[in-house]
């Protein structure tokens, strides 16, 4: 049993803020400290909130991009947007030391478990990447070989959230590939992909949908319909297909 | 610059917070069927219209867009609209049979 | 004193004693975009305007005809039953009046119906007496689909769920009747000065 539906209430925590890791110019990690924290699934969700000081209060939801085991630790990964309200605040001001409230976590149905097996198709685009990477780090925790291949669109090299463990993750081995493309510029020299993610490059990238791969899709909302869209024209099932959009902004 | 309704899409999985504060079971893992349209799916997998400023949560079939349900967490209350699901199924996990 | 997120300091907001702010809202500088679901796309050849219901008869326009009837420009604020209000802004559109000039009718309410099927109702009062637009731009320009264009209900002087966005025509009703989000719990009528947001407030 992959773990039960049944839920306890949704309470809001007290976290603290451990470690704040720069993974891009715009993008920062959150390592925090969460006592009585009940643990989470791969591609599950936290929903954070912040008070000023007259009583406004504003929530969104971060995917927990940290594996499943750590006790009373989770990691959060958070793109600074540009007209944002809480990730400027999240990605900009927080120090280490400060609090910040929580309640999670939440989400049964994006979520991928080691017993779900695979193989594991996981698109993402952006700051889409964060729940894919608890999978992924779920996965090497765990030993697993499930074949698994990533294709992860960032708009520059620069942009690439977590690619240098990306590629100790590969070099570990066994069973995991993870394509790029990089879609605004590259590079000198590189050889890779440079274009959004179309139906040619899923083709070329994903399992003939005679496998049955378990399909994880996630980014901002354009990204993740077109690919969706285009999966199930190539054949997938769309059962085996989980969306996570993350709205206009992409988180 | 126009956005288009497709970018303020979400999944119903979204809304799996709003509805934990409701139900025991967890909704979004629930298969439901579209009173309208009479498609089957995960409310996880279903279209949901939800922003932090707008009134209210909307989650439409992913099918024919028709309303499946409404949730309005506001004055102190949850308000639920079900009307536009004509069933909701959740596994008994404590069911041995 | 509850829980403070050190430094938060939120979206520009300003809850100063402004006597034009409604109690417990902000003022903001951007233009939110809510939606209870897909924008819809109605070409305007098949776009229609109607008054109907308990009307001695029914009235449609074209959009070719709703833009030849005289309109005027506006400016007013505007506030959103999620707390946010913004300031002058600047519509210009077909006064309800003047849709409803010659027609006769003993109904005290109204249904506001749109496209993709969003309701919202109101007194009838409420929607005559230069209070109420057919509104096809804002701050200068044809309103944006995402904020209702071609053409969305103003009534500014309730919270702005009223102001039904891609509306399509009022349905005249003897007795009132919630639309889409009153039946949710939202106040029947919206008053932001009485702070009428929910039922029973």
């Amino acid at each position: 049993m992959a773990g039960t539906a049944l839920q306890r209430r949704l309470i809001w925590r007290t976290a603290k803020v451990v470690a704040l890791v720069e993974e891009t110019s715009r993008v920062r990690s959150l390592e925090l400290a969460v006592p009585g924290w009940p643990g989470h699934r791969a591609g599950q969700h936290v929903d954070v909130r912040l008070t000023a000081d007259d009583g406004y209060q504003a929530e969104r939801s971060y995917s927990i991009a940290s594996a499943p085991g750590a006790a009373e630790r989770l990691a959060l990964t958070v793109e600074r947007l540009d007209d944002g309200e809480v990730s400027p605040y999240l990605a900009g001001e927080l120090r280490p030391g400060d609090l910040l409230e929580l309640r999670g976590p939440i989400g049964g149905y994006f979520v991928w478990d080691v017993a779900m097996g695979g193989p594991l198709l996981l698109v993402a685009g952006g700051s889409g990447i964060c729940p894919l990477m608890a999978m992924l780090r779920l996965r090497q925790a765990a030993g697993s070989a499930v074949p698994t291949r990533l294709l992860y669109s960032s708009r520059s090299f620069d942009d690439v959230i977590y690619r240098d463990e990306l590629d100790r993750l590969v070099a570990m081995g066994p069973g995991l590939t993870v394509i790029h493309t990089l879609t605004r510029d590259q590079p000198e020299g590189w050889a890779g992909l440079h274009r959004r993610i179309d139906t040619e490059m899923l083709t070329t990238v994903a399992w003939p949908p005679a496998e049955r791969p378990l399909i994880f899709v996630c980014g901002p909302t354009p990204l993740v319909e077109s690919v969706a869209e285009s999966l199930v024209q190539l054949g997938h099932e769309p059962t085996r297909i989980k969306t996570e959009r993350f709205g206009p902004t992409g988180g | 610059m126009e956005m288009d309704e497709r970018q303020l899409r979400l999944d119903g999985n979204a809304a799996a917070g709003l509805l934990q504060e409701v139900f025991v079971h967890e909704l979004t893992v629930a298969r439901g069927a579209c009173a309208t349209c009479g498609a089957v799916g995960e409310m996880g997998a279903q279209h949901l219209y939800m922003t932090p400023r707008s009134p209210g949560a909307v989650l439409r079939c992913h099918v024919c867009e028709s309303v499946l349900m409404v949730v309005v967490h506001a004055g102190g209350r949850f308000r639920l609209g079900l009307r536009g699901l004509a069933w909701i199924e959740m596994q008994d996990e404590a069911s041995t049979s | 004193m509850g829980f403070v997120s050190r430094a938060f300091k939120g979206r520009p907001r300003d809850q100063s004693r402004d006597a034009r702010l409604p109690p417990g809202q902000y003022l903001v500088r951007d233009f939110p975009v809510l939606s209870a679901g897909p924008t819809p796309h109605t070409p305007l050849a098949g776009w229609s305007f109607s008054v109907d219901g308990e009307v001695d008869v029914e009235k449609h326009w074209t959009w070719e005809e709703l833009r030849a009837l005289p309109s005027e420009t506006v400016k007013r604020d505007i506030h959103c039953v999620t707390k946010w209000s913004k300031l002058d802004t600047t519509w210009e559109g077909v006064s309800v009046d003047t849709l409803l000039e010659g027609i006769e009718t003993a109904a005290d309410y109204v249904m506001a119906f749109c496209d993709g099927g969003y309701t919202t109702n109101l007194p009838l009062e409420d929607l005559t007496g230069g209070k109420a637009w057919i509104a096809f731009a804002f701050d200068g320009q044809p309103l944006e689909s995402q904020h209702g264009g071609p053409a969305r209900l103003l009534v500014p002087h309730l919270y702005f769920w009223k102001s039904a966005k891609w509306v399509r025509g009022l349905r005249l009703m003897n007795e009132d009747s919630p639309g889409f989000w009153e039946t949710y719990g939202y106040h029947m009528y919206g008053d932001p000065w009485q702070e009428q947001r929910y039922s029973g407030d």
